[in-house]
């Protein structure tokens, strides 16, 4: 069994555009490789940690760019998704085991939110409208440190993804995305 | 009775009117994909703005030190130079474009008008943030002052380097947007732009220029340099910059 177009299209401009957010989240990240806890962060602040990076100023320009449209694809795409899912009832999840259970309702239920949150915590015009965001996750710079590590594991989750699909042997009609293992 | 041929061809016409009307209240960069999306990210802002909420203010002790000073530090110009050597007593901030009054401003001016004291984060692009005490004017007392005429739109900023970048009026006339001479209760510095430099609150650092030279108030961006709102336009930097 196939799934139907919608759900076929929304997965992969869903890749697209997480494929988009990866590259330009680097671009962006080139500029200043160090993170921090709390509030202020700078150069003469003690780092949390840094890492071993060649500092680029020149990448943010296009990196942000890419970045908000990968981010505004992403969520509208998801939005219709759910909204899609909920309306068929398509969420069924009685085919999975219950480590793959909970990979699957962690990602929409956790780290999506959280890096969306901590994503917006570090506009300085969001933050003006809902200043709770900096009580939630405790500054500025935290914010900033918690949107590297959910990306880290959103990115890791991806990997896992794929590759379970292609021990599931989806590969060769990856492109129909089957909707449950044969 | 119009007939539905009439309807049709009617509504080009109607789109491109609707179109116009958009665009005079959209940011001056738009036209490609990356600007769609800054527009929207734009017009959600306004959206979430709309009560013109202050960005949260600190206590002193939560001031930073050795906040980092990038881009001119120290600009060249001989105008410049001399201006410091004299304690800008020289120094004059001409107020011109759509105003009744166009005006030159001395140090001395700005000084006299009440003042506003915040402490408050900057958030640079690059991703780092510093945290400091910004003493100085309220811009949109500044223009109302110079008698700003109603068809102005945008207030666009000059600098002693050959910087420049713009601001529409719903940021300009924010409280917290300031033409600020104190830092940490010093004159601002030369570093962090000195005599006056600008902070908007709610943008990312780039917005803040240092060294300012001029003002001018217009009602189209499309005519001011080279059109783009921005001299950071050219190095790829979006004109809206709330993120």
């Amino acid at each position: 069994m196939r799934h139907n177009m919608l759900v076929r299209a929304t997965h992969w401009i869903n890749f697209l555009s997480f494929l988009a957010l990866a590259v330009s989240g680097v671009a962006i990240l080139i500029a200043h490789p160090r993170f921090y806890w709390g509030e202020a962060g700078y150069f003469d602040t003690p780092a949390a940690f840094e890492l071993p990076l060649r500092v680029n100023l020149d990448q943010t320009g296009w990196g942000r760019d890419l970045h908000f449209l990968g981010a505004w694809i992403a969520v509208i795409n998801g939005l219709i998704y759910v909204a899609w899912g909920l309306v068929s009832r398509h969420f069924r999840f009685t085919e999975y085991n219950s480590l793959q259970r909970f990979a699957y309702l962690s990602v929409p239920f956790g780290l999506l939110p959280v890096t969306i949150l901590t994503g917006i915590t570090m506009s300085p015009a969001i933050t003006a409208a809902y200043p709770v965001l900096f009580t939630i996750f405790g500054g500025r710079q935290s914010a900033r440190t918690i949107h590297f590590f959910a990306a880290d594991l959103l990115v890791l989750f991806l990997l896992a993804h794929v590759i379970m699909a292609i021990r599931a042997g989806v590969v060769s009609n990856m492109m129909g995305m089957p909707a449950r293992q044969q | 009775m119009i007939s539905r041929r009439q309807l049709l061809a009617s509504i080009p016409a109607a789109g491109s009117v609707l179109l116009t009307a958009c665009k005079d209240s959209l940011p001056p960069t738009f036209g490609s994909l990356f600007d769609a999306s800054n527009t929207l990210t734009f017009a959600s802002h306004r959206l979430l703005l709309r009560n013109q909420p202050l960005v949260r203010e600190f206590t002193r002790d939560k001031i930073t030190k050795n906040f980092p000073a990038i881009n001119e530090t120290n600009p060249k110009s001989e105008r410049y130079q001399q201006l410091l050597a004299g304690g800008f007593a020289e120094w004059r901030l001409p107020i011109a474009g759509l105003v009744s009054r166009p005006t030159e401003l001395s140090l001395a001016n700005l000084k006299s008008f009440p003042s506003r004291t915040q402490v408050t984060q900057h958030n640079c692009e690059q991703g780092w943030s510093a945290i400091a005490e910004w003493t100085g004017v309220p811009l949109g007392r500044v223009l109302q002052e110079a008698g700003m005429l109603p068809q102005a739109r945008y207030v666009v900023f000059h600098t002693v380097d050959g910087w420049w970048d713009s601001l529409d009026m719903f940021d300009a006339l924010h409280p917290q947007t300031l033409l600020a001479y104190g830092m940490n209760g010093v004159d601002l510095p030369v570093a962090h732009g000195a005599p006056v430099r600008l902070r908007v609150e709610r943008q990312l650092g780039y917005k803040s220029l240092k060294f300012l030279s001029r003002i001018d108030i217009t009602n189209r961006l499309d005519e001011v340099e080279d059109g783009t709102g921005a001299v950071g336009a050219a190095y790829g930097y979006s004109w809206y910059a709330g993120i």
